[in-house]
């Protein structure tokens, strides 16, 4: 049991607590950003402004009653929920966050602030969100139910017609970097040019980042393409048999989920945490700030965008991303190819 | 050693259970665990690459088409009660088509752990060196070998999933009947004449 051993369970144990708070601390901050968008002023009274309320919600879902139709399929009723949370909790295992830091000198070895670190992360990446169809997909067929089904299929084609442009997206971005690695990609993008422009990849990659933005948003089936779940066709989709914490699982990995878009995001086109002001070792700040953004991005385009037409979407996933993403990769490759970038 | 006999047991149990379950839908799932533990082999050859590769092509795409197939035709239970009932010479061709298969497996299998181990005997330590823990498989070897020594059939290989999967989309088409695009011109069939009389205007009061 070397210390730096125990920093890294411990920094594992902080990741694991830091995502939960997250799911409910974005709860929050979606129905106060919602309210403000609406000139509403969202919720103000559990806790001073309101702050108690996600955990007034969970505490409610807590002792609601389980329930489990008598027609659904008892094995994979419960282990739909717990395919999902589990995805999503598995992916930010290889996000890094910040500098390797020795505590202030605690440490004999740099402790990197990253759960694992994977050299294939991007792809560890891919592979943990082409696994999270199946808890949707399952929940859908489980339940047995028309809404529950149509949700579990209607979510399955989306994350299939939308995973594609993803994965392009992805390796554009591995091209220009020439690593599969989310560290070296990172360290890739410090420094800036002319003095003043940071050397993101969002620069050099502008097309990608649309792409993996849009193509995220329907992985995570967010607002506008929140199909699986659209209430005025479907009531709620895949998880319309849910109840109690089973619910609770599936609300928790969709907010996740999007927690690991967004870092993921940072560290591919943001930068990760290279950022002016700060010295390297609170490098992680500048991460959390720019999640943040890219949360409230988010949020944003759910109350600003209505939902799709589900034609339209695949349309739009099959004849415009793909064709698009197809030619950035190429474009990327012939550049990085004849500038030796 | 011990992660070997784990990941290789889990291969194995899955894949039999794979086959002994009456409803598909826990098929698809068990073939998913065993894709799960080759991966883990894979990691355990230190190839990563392939490791994950295995994850995103097979566990992650192609199951979840199998999975899509299989909700989509909602074919809930196999009806083994009425082949279990007849005489084994008697039942339907595939049940004896799939019996001959197994028997051949069997044969295959036997014929290859017996080859394996007297090639093993052969090239004891030399040809496992350098397929073993030669160091992590790097993605770049990879590509070069695929694009320079692999290209004729790689490029091939994917010839042929394009071929097929444009054969499966012509046979899954529903031919419609030719649409007549100028009626009228050569046909000198009248106007079918109009059923019965049109409705009588309403009445206003």
């Amino acid at each position: 049991m070397t210390p730096l051993f125990i920093a890294q369970i411990a920094l594992t144990l902080l990741v694991f607590v830091a995502l939960l708070s997250s799911a409910a601390g974005m709860v929050y901050f979606e129905r106060k950003v919602a309210a403000w968008l609406q000139q509403r002023v969202g919720p103000t009274l559990v806790g001073p402004r309101g702050l108690l309320q996600p955990l007034a919600d969970v505490i409610k879902l807590m002792f609601k009653e389980e329930l489990r139709p008598a027609a659904a399929d008892p094995w994979l009723f419960a282990l739909a929920p717990i395919i999902s949370a589990t995805a999503a909790f598995a992916a930010f295992a290889v996000v890094p966050f910040g500098q390797a830091t020795t505590l202030f000198g605690l440490l004999s070895e740099p402790l990197r602030l990253q759960v694992a670190d994977v050299n294939v992360a991007v792809l560890v990446i891919f592979a943990i969100a082409s696994m999270s169809v199946y808890g949707i997909v399952l929940a859908g067929w489980s339940s047995n139910s028309k809404y529950s089904l149509l949700g579990g299929l209607r979510s399955s084609a989306q994350m299939i017609s939308y995973e594609l442009s993803y994965g392009l997206s992805l390796a554009s971005v591995l091209v220009v970097a020439n690593s599969l690695s989310l560290t070296d990609i990172v360290n890739g993008q410090s420094g800036t040019w002319l003095g003043f422009i940071p050397r993101w990849f969002l620069f050099v990659q502008p097309i990608g980042f649309l792409i993996y933005m849009t193509a995220g948003v329907a992985e995570t089936n967010r607002a506008p393409f929140d199909f699986p779940e659209a209430e005025q066709e479907l009531v709620a989709g895949y998880h319309t048999e849910y109840s109690s914490m089973s619910f609770a699982m599936f609300f928790l990995a969709e907010y996740i989920n999007m927690v690991t878009v967004s870092a993921v995001a940072t560290d591919l086109f943001l930068g990760g945490w290279h950022g002016p002001f700060l010295p390297a070792s609170f490098g992680w700040i500048w991460f959390l700030v720019k999640v943040g953004a890219l949360l409230f991005f988010y949020v944003w385009m759910r109350w600003t965008l209505p939902r799709y037409r589900y034609d339209q979407l695949m349309d739009f996933g099959w004849k415009v991303m793909l064709p698009l993403s197809v030619v950035n990769l190429l474009v990327t490759a012939a550049g990085v190819l004849y500038f030796g970038v | 050693m011990t992660l070997f006999y784990i990941f290789g047991a889990l291969a194995i149990v899955a894949s039999l259970l794979v086959i002994a379950q009456r409803n598909p839908i826990y098929s698809v799932l068990f073939l998913i665990a065993s894709f799960a533990a080759l991966s883990g082999l894979y990691l355990l050859l230190d190839a990563p690459f392939v490791a994950i590769i295995q994850i995103i092509v097979y566990a992650g795409a192609i199951m979840v088409l199998f999975l899509f197939v299989v909700m989509l035709l909602n074919a809930p239970r196999e009806d083994t009660e009425h082949d279990a009932r007849m005489h084994p010479l008697m039942q339907p061709g595939p049940l004896r088509f799939g019996a001959l298969l197994a028997v051949v497996f069997a044969v295959e299998l036997v014929w290859a752990l017996t080859g394996q181990r007297a090639a093993g005997a052969l090239s004891a330590a030399g040809q496992t060196r350098s397929l073993g823990r030669g160091g992590v498989i790097s993605v770049a070897a990879i590509g070069r070998r695929l694009f320079t020594d692999y290209a004729f059939p790689f490029e091939v290989t994917s010839i042929l999933i394009l071929v097929a999967m444009v054969g499966a989309v012509l046979m899954a088409r529903h031919e419609k009947a030719p649409v007549v695009v100028h009626p009228g011109l050569d046909d000198q069939a009248p106007e079918p004449a109009p059923v019965g009389d049109p409705p009588p205007p309403p009445e206003w009061t």
